[in-house]
């Protein structure tokens, strides 16, 4: 079965999805962190309609909560608080170009691949459709994965810890029609939590090394303390 | 019956609210013991009630043998560590390395772990542990980095990420599970809850469980620290304030081993009819044997005292993750009981060690010296200590690990020379550091300090009473929670 005879509806979420994967790539390769702010907060606004048209196709009006929660969440607070977090830290003109940026998005290439090849079992029994949906989201996991390893900055670690967050949510959504209630409004307040962490963070880092660079926390490794 | 679940769970809420607002040090401290005194009846209450039920279950929780002996040791750890944490913390902020503010923190952080461990351990709901585990995290990681060192911070970091990377990975397994579950679940509402999904486990489409398993594995294996997700868990806890690591080793890496052993069990059932049964067994024994074996060698190079011990923890879920893996009635008794033993001498280890990095003023092993001719509690605390998770006779890990060796024999004998050798290695790896701590001449920058040693007599106590003869109650509780999950029984 080919994709042009799903459902309109469906065809719909995919081509949504399919964004949102577009959005991580933006994301993985973005230099400016205030570019890679608003990526990120397109991407959640992608997410929230994904939610918002499975809650009107399926009539699941806890849905139209959720993609209320989205919105709030991940395309107006989390973007509002990392951009008012960078102009703080005076980081609005920071920019780092990716070290091999070619190789990095073969690399997110093929973690798309292999995250077609991980579903693959799923296909015998089920719906194309969902299959798709449930690929593109580990995609979009891993890429967010694959953004916290290559990038040494702080603020981008978190942009990819988010992004790995709106890949669990549309996989969530769109391949089991949402998390009952209480878990989903659990997520959403861990994940609030963990940015307001984050921010604290941001601030302990500068303190202690008086860069957001990441790489050099290198003070603990194995034999660390022979120094 | 249920108002000793809602009270369990409800009084270090309650707890981490009330220390929020509360300025004054010394009555803080006491409130942190207050409220985990009071968990610790409810938990013991509870226990009564599920020996006398079997099963307590209603508004999303669900008490069974195996939950309810993980919720008392979990409320008794916590009740002892609290006590321990009370001087000891103020001798910290004393000392300038953390402000009022951060001994604030530290007791409403302290409380809030608790809370999310007993919330991990007592629900029902899938999706809420994955929520409470996330929970710990967060609860843990501004304490990690108390002392705003610049290693501390640097810790806290590593632990965040990671931990926050391996629990999105059990969140995705967690959505594949519900996913399986919605072809099977009438009520999608209960599609998340473990008690229905162990009803129609067989139903459940083996590919899609498989592949959440691995997932599930990878996500709560980082908080369980197996090789190679184990990277936060030492610096987490050498760089923590110490009664932070005894909780961290102590409850922590139980309650995530908890929840893998929970969805094994689903796994296997969907699983069961299908060519590789096993798949999920396999997986924790391979991941257990790489960690315990890792591990072992790992404890040889370190230069760190809580480091160390942070190693001899990874080894020990090593060890319980393959004995599980393993499966059987005997291993998985084995296993149970090694979390019991082990939790306590490892809790009671890093309380000793606390008292001994503040007497020689630094965790680095090179410095400590002579601790029997300095403080003699404190350094046969840690001697004995050190015996106990050795594995000597007659404690109390020797008996669990002697089943464990025996289950092994008897189904996968080529395991034991592994297994045999992982012992002797981690062993010899802990006594070398050890032996010149304790004796020896003691330098003269070492001072006494005010120790209380009732937490490490009380739990070293209780583990050599398992080791020499283990309560008929005890034995049962363990042997019912070992039908629960295996479905065979071993007395």
């Amino acid at each position: 079965m080919s994709l042009e005879h799903l459902p309109l509806l469906q065809q719909f979420m995919v081509v949504l999805a399919a964004m949102a994967l577009f959005t991580s790539f933006v994301l993985l390769e973005q230099a400016r962190l205030v570019s890679a702010i608003h990526a990120f907060a397109w991407q959640g606004v992608l997410v929230t309609l994904v939610t918002l048209v499975v809650a009107s196709s399926g009539g699941q009006t806890h849905l139209f909560f959720s993609a209320a929660l989205t919105l709030g969440l991940k395309a107006l607070f989390i973007p509002w608080m990392l951009h008012r977090l960078v102009r703080t830290l005076e980081l609005d003109r920071h920019s780092e170009p990716l070290q091999r940026p070619a190789l990095v998005i073969m690399a997110a290439v093929a973690l798309v691949i292999f995250s077609y090849w991980l579903v693959l079992p799923i296909v015998q029994q089920e719906l194309m459709f969902t299959r798709n949906i449930v690929a593109v989201s580990l995609a979009v996991v891993l890429i967010g994965l694959l953004m916290m390893v290559v990038r040494q900055q702080a603020v981008a670690q978190v942009l990819g810890f988010m992004s790995m967050e709106n890949g669990l949510f549309l996989a969530a959504v769109s391949a089991t029609g949402g998390m009952p209630l209480i878990v989903e409004l659990g997520v959403a307040f861990d994940v609030l939590v963990a940015m307001v962490l984050f921010g604290v963070f941001f601030f302990q880092i500068r303190e202690s090394i008086d860069t957001l660079d990441v790489d050099r926390m290198n003070r603990l490794t194995e034999r660390g303390d022979d120094a | 019956m249920m108002q000793a679940v809602y009270l369990t769970v409800s009084a270090p809420l309650a707890g981490a609210l009330l220390l929020a607002g509360v300025r004054r040090l010394a009555v803080a401290g006491w409130i942190n013991v207050l409220v985990c005194g009071v968990t610790l009846v409810a938990a013991l209450t509870l226990a009564v009630v599920v020996a006398g039920h079997g099963v307590v279950a209603g508004s999303g929780f669900r008490i069974d043998a195996f939950n309810v002996y993980l919720l008392t040791l979990t409320a008794f750890v916590g009740l002892t560590t609290s006590i321990f944490s009370r001087p000891y913390m103020r001798y910290v902020c004393m000392s300038g390395r953390t402000t009022e503010r951060g001994m604030r923190l530290y007791h409403v952080m302290f409380q809030a772990f608790m809370f999310t461990m007993l919330l991990a351990l007592s629900t029902d709901n899938l999706g809420v542990l994955w929520v409470a585990i996330e929970g710990a995290t967060l609860a843990t990681v501004l304490l990690v980095s108390l002392y705003r060192t610049p290693e501390a911070v640097e810790a806290a970091w590593k632990y965040f990420i990671l931990c926050g990377v391996g629990i999105a990975l059990a969140l995705f397994g967690t959505v594949l599970l519900y996913f399986a579950a919605q072809h099977v679940v009438t009520d999608l509402s209960t599609g998340l809850t473990w008690s229905t999904l162990y009803g129609v486990a067989s139903q459940l489409q083996p590919s899609i469980m498989g592949l959440a398993f691995v997932f599930l594995l990878v996500g709560y294996g980082t908080k369980v620290g197996l090789v190679p997700m184990h990277q936060w868990l030492p610096d987490a806890h050498s760089e923590g304030p110490t009664p932070m690591s005894a909780v961290l080793s102590g409850l922590l890496l139980n309650v995530a081993l908890y929840a893998v052993v929970r969805i094994k069990m689903l796994v296997d059932g969907s699983l069961a009819a299908t060519d590789s049964p096993h798949l999920a067994g396999y997986l924790l024994m391979g991941f257990g044997m790489i960690s315990f074996l890792v591990a072992g060698l790992f404890l040889h190079r370190q230069r760190d005292i809580k480091r160390m011990f942070s190693y001899s923890s990874i080894e020990h879920m090593g060890l319980m993750t393959f004995a599980f893996g393993l499966g059987g009635p005997l291993a998985t008794f084995g296993a149970l009981l090694h979390m019991l033993v082990h939790s306590l001498t490892k809790s009671a280890i890093f309380v000793t060690v606390g008292h001994a990095t503040h007497i020689a003023n630094t965790q680095s092993i090179d410095h400590i010296r002579g601790l029997l001719r300095t403080q003699p509690a404190v350094g046969w605390g840690l001697l004995l200590g050190v015996a106990a998770i050795a594995g000597f006779p007659p404690f109390g890990v020797f008996t669990s690990e002697f089943l464990l060796l025996t289950a092994t024999m008897q189904s996968q004998p080529w395991f034991t020379v592994a297994l045999l050798t992982g012992l002797t290695v981690a062993f010899a790896g802990l006594f070398r550091h050890l032996h010149p701590m304790v004796y020896g001449p003691a330098p003269e920058a070492q001072q006494p300090v005010a120790a209380n040693m009732l937490p490490v007599m009380l739990h070293l106590g209780l583990v050599l009473w398992l080791g020499i003869s283990i309560p008929a109650f005890l034995a049962n509780w363990l042997d019912r929670a070992t039908g629960l999950i295996t479905g065979l029984h071993l007395l």
